[in-house]
């Protein structure tokens, strides 16, 4: 049996994380409720474990999410995962040509060319070397690459990196010397035995040209061994947590257990699972006004660590950049309103002054302008020409006294509350009968479509104004106006609707479309999940935006949200208008067509 | 005695002896833009509540100042934090955010 005591600072680390990994995992999978337990089991003997096998070579090994970011970043992040993973998996194959065991100790592999520093002179044994010779130069390009960000983070694209906490940095460095110390060590051998490849042959026999390679060979191999220990002994505390949580947290993900609000097992992965690779950091439109330590790298960090303070939590637009920026697919705005509640949820609210309608009028759609839109008029009147114009029965939730719909109260954390308003406007909703719900404001109908189950369907304008046009119900002009789309967070991000307001805006005009569109789309400033941040900064971050959506010089730039109008409007160099207004003013007045309720169910069927 | 309707008011005057100015300083220290508020009342013509009860976060302000704090904990329970009151305060005060540190304040004690 091979052994040295050099390997044991390496063996017990491995031995260390092997069993942490085990009980860290148990523990979640035993957290998980009955029914997600079932859909795991489903999911482990499903045709889909394939694709999810794929997935976590895709994003783990491959880092291709990191790719998109920046090819540089990809390429450092891969050679290390990949790269190590391979070395590795060959490593272990090319044991089996010199050790008569099937199974061997895992340090074998690891420490091959200080048992065998002879390697077998077949061509095998020459090709093994080649190989993991190559395989060590594209790990080292790596970690080069990963030194040379520490103080040009700009070649990779990255304004910012993380700030990292001692424990981290320790984990960090351990890491880098790993490969290095693996470098040095075989050189000394193939130094001392003449023999080795192409990096570690020329490498061996300089030192041995002027060191006594024999008697540091064994102290290399130490330093080796101590490296890969120190590491492994640090990654479940630190940052490297996310190599082991990661890789569940797809399996879960994919079969089917979603992250939500509030706290599950899910929750508890992502904080495990982030990296803190810093990519947040460039995306939050705070960093950019310099405020550059509320990110989900370091807020995510405070929660792991418990010592988040509630300046942390409340600092942030809850714009959801972070979340598509993420390369591990973390939710972290999900965990910013969960901290949220837990500070403020127990506040006891009172909304018992809002009564249930007195009359209704028999009617087919219900309109709900919504808070901000009583503030921007405009757009309440343009959708009120419009409704018009269909010659639908309509009527109005708050035509006179305005309720909140609740998201407000909720992206302040304040939960219980939300859910009495919520409460109320449904019996309002109920009593009012109508067989559509159309608002006008993409934060009302984010929590009409999440948190109100009605039991009619919800759209926001833009999805109705598209499907009035698309059914010829109203008809526009086209003319060669150009437009700068602008994506309200809650309706792009939290909803998914960017097809609908292009489509408009297409039969009416030309799109220009704007680098930072579609889910990369940035927040106007004037976001309500940001309540501690001071309003001059506000308007600095709509400014930022306004350069960026005005480069095409549009002749308007046009929002579905009246609050990035409201916002926008104050500092924009173009006019700002709302696509209800921009339909209104092309919509051509004809005969009113009646919409029969028919069509709505097959609207609300294609959704 | 009969009842006629009648009462004699309690005297509407502000002793700054007794009353303490302790919560008006704990909310400008978390939120010092309400120091730009003049008053105007824009925050309580466009407010949600405002059309349904006596809400006005510019008597909640005003009482602040007095010291007369007995009823914020009640008054303040109906604000739906909208933020509407924020986007027409020609002061740029950081409306919702007095709010929510009076809240704060107010249910922390």
């Amino acid at each position: 049996m091979k052994f040295d005591i050099f390997v044991l600072p390496f063996f017990s680390g491995l031995m260390f994380v092997f069993i942490y990994i085990f009980f860290q995992y148990r523990k979640w999978i035993l957290e998980l409720n009955e029914n997600e337990k079932k859909l795991l089991v489903q999911h482990l003997f499903s045709k889909q474990i394939w694709k999810t096998l794929k997935e976590i070579i895709y994003e783990c090994l491959l880092h291709r999410k990191i790719f998109k970011t920046n090819p540089l970043l990809g390429y450092m992040h891969m050679s290390l995962a990949f790269g190590w993973f391979i070395l590795i998996v060959l490593g272990n194959i090319e044991v089996k040509f010199y050790s008569e065991y099937t199974v061997n100790p895992p340090y074998v592999p690891i420490f091959l060319r200080y048992f065998e520093p002879n390697p077998d002179p077949h061509f095998f044994g020459r090709g093994f070397n080649f190989i993991m010779d190559f395989l060590l130069l594209f790990i080292l390009s790596g970690v080069a690459l990963a030194y040379t960000k520490r103080f040009r983070p700009d070649i990779f694209g990255m304004k910012h990196t993380t700030y990292h906490m001692p424990l981290d940095k320790l984990a960090l460095n351990a890491l880098w010397f790993i490969f290095p110390m693996r470098l040095l060590a075989e050189s000394f051998t193939a130094g001392a035995y003449h023999n080795g490849s192409f990096l570690t042959n020329p490498l061996g026999e300089f030192f041995a040209s002027w060191l006594p390679v024999e008697a540091f060979e064994y102290t290399m191999w130490w330093g080796y061994s101590i490296a890969l220990g120190l590491f492994f002994f640090a990654l479940p505390f630190s940052r490297y947590m996310h190599i082991p949580s990661e890789i569940l947290l797809i399996v879960f993900k994919n079969a089917g257990i979603n992250a939500c609000i509030m706290p599950n097992v899910i929750s508890k992965m992502e904080i495990k699972s982030c990296s803190r690779c810093g990519i947040c950091i460039d995306t939050c439109q705070l960093a950019q006004v310099g405020i550059t330590n509320i990110q989900p790298t370091y807020f995510l960090r405070d929660i792991r660590y418990k010592k988040l303070k509630e300046e942390t939590t409340n600092n942030c637009l809850v714009c959801g950049r972070c979340n598509v920026a993420c390369p591990v697919g973390i939710q972290s705005t999900n965990h910013r309103i969960e901290q949220r509640i837990r500070n403020r949820n127990n506040q006891k609210m009172d909304y018992s002054f809002i009564k249930k309608p007195m009359q209704t009028n028999e009617s087919e759609i219900i309109y709900f302008a919504g808070c901000m839109s009583h503030l921007t008029p405009s757009i309440k009147k343009a959708m009120h020409d419009i409704l018009n114009q269909t010659g639908i029965k309509w009527q109005s939730l708050d035509q006179n006294e305005s309720i909140c719909c609740g998201r407000p109260l909720l992206l302040a954390g304040k939960k219980q509350a939300a859910e009495q308003l919520i409460e109320k406007n449904k019996n309002i909703i109920n009593k009012l009968g109508g067989r559509l719900l159309v608002t006008s404001c993409p934060i009302c109908f984010n929590t009409f479509s999440h948190d109100y189950d009605l039991n009619i369907p919800v759209m926001h304008h833009t999805q109705f104004i598209d499907y009035l046009i698309e059914n010829q119900h109203i008809s526009v002009t086209k003319s060669d106006m150009n437009f700068v789309y602008h994506d309200p967070c809650e309706l792009g991000r939290a909803n998914g609707i960017y097809d609908n307001p292009r489509n408009v805006l297409s039969k009416i005009g030309i799109i220009k479309e704007n680098e930072k569109s579609r889910e990369k789309a940035l927040c106007c400033g004037g976001s309500i999940g940001n309540s501690s941040i001071d309003p001059n900064i506000k308007k600095e971050i709509t400014i930022n935006a306004l350069k960026e959506l005005t480069t095409n010089n549009p002749d308007f730039l046009v929002t579905a949200c009246p609050l990035c109008k409201k916002t926008f409007s104050a500092l924009s160099p173009v006019p700002v208008k709302d696509i209800a207004e921009i339909t209104v003013a092309n919509m051509i007045y004809t005969e009113n067509k009646i919409v029969q309720l028919s069509d709505f169910v097959i609207a609300n069927n294609s959704d | 005695m009969k009842n006629w309707g009648f009462t004699i008011p309690k005297a509407n005057q502000i002793n700054f002896n007794n009353n303490s100015l302790e919560l008006y300083n704990k909310v400008i220290e978390r939120e010092p833009s309400l120091l730009g508020c003049i008053f105007c009342g824009s925050c309580t013509a466009t407010c949600s509540t405002g059309s349904f009860t006596y809400f006005s976060l510019r008597n909640i302000n005003i009482s602040l100042q007095r010291g007369e704090t007995n009823h914020l904990k009640e008054i303040i329970s109906k604000c739906m934090l909208c933020g509407k009151c924020q986007l027409v305060c020609p002061r740029n005060v950081n409306t919702r955010n007095v709010l929510l540190s009076l809240m704060d304040i107010l249910n922390n004690n």
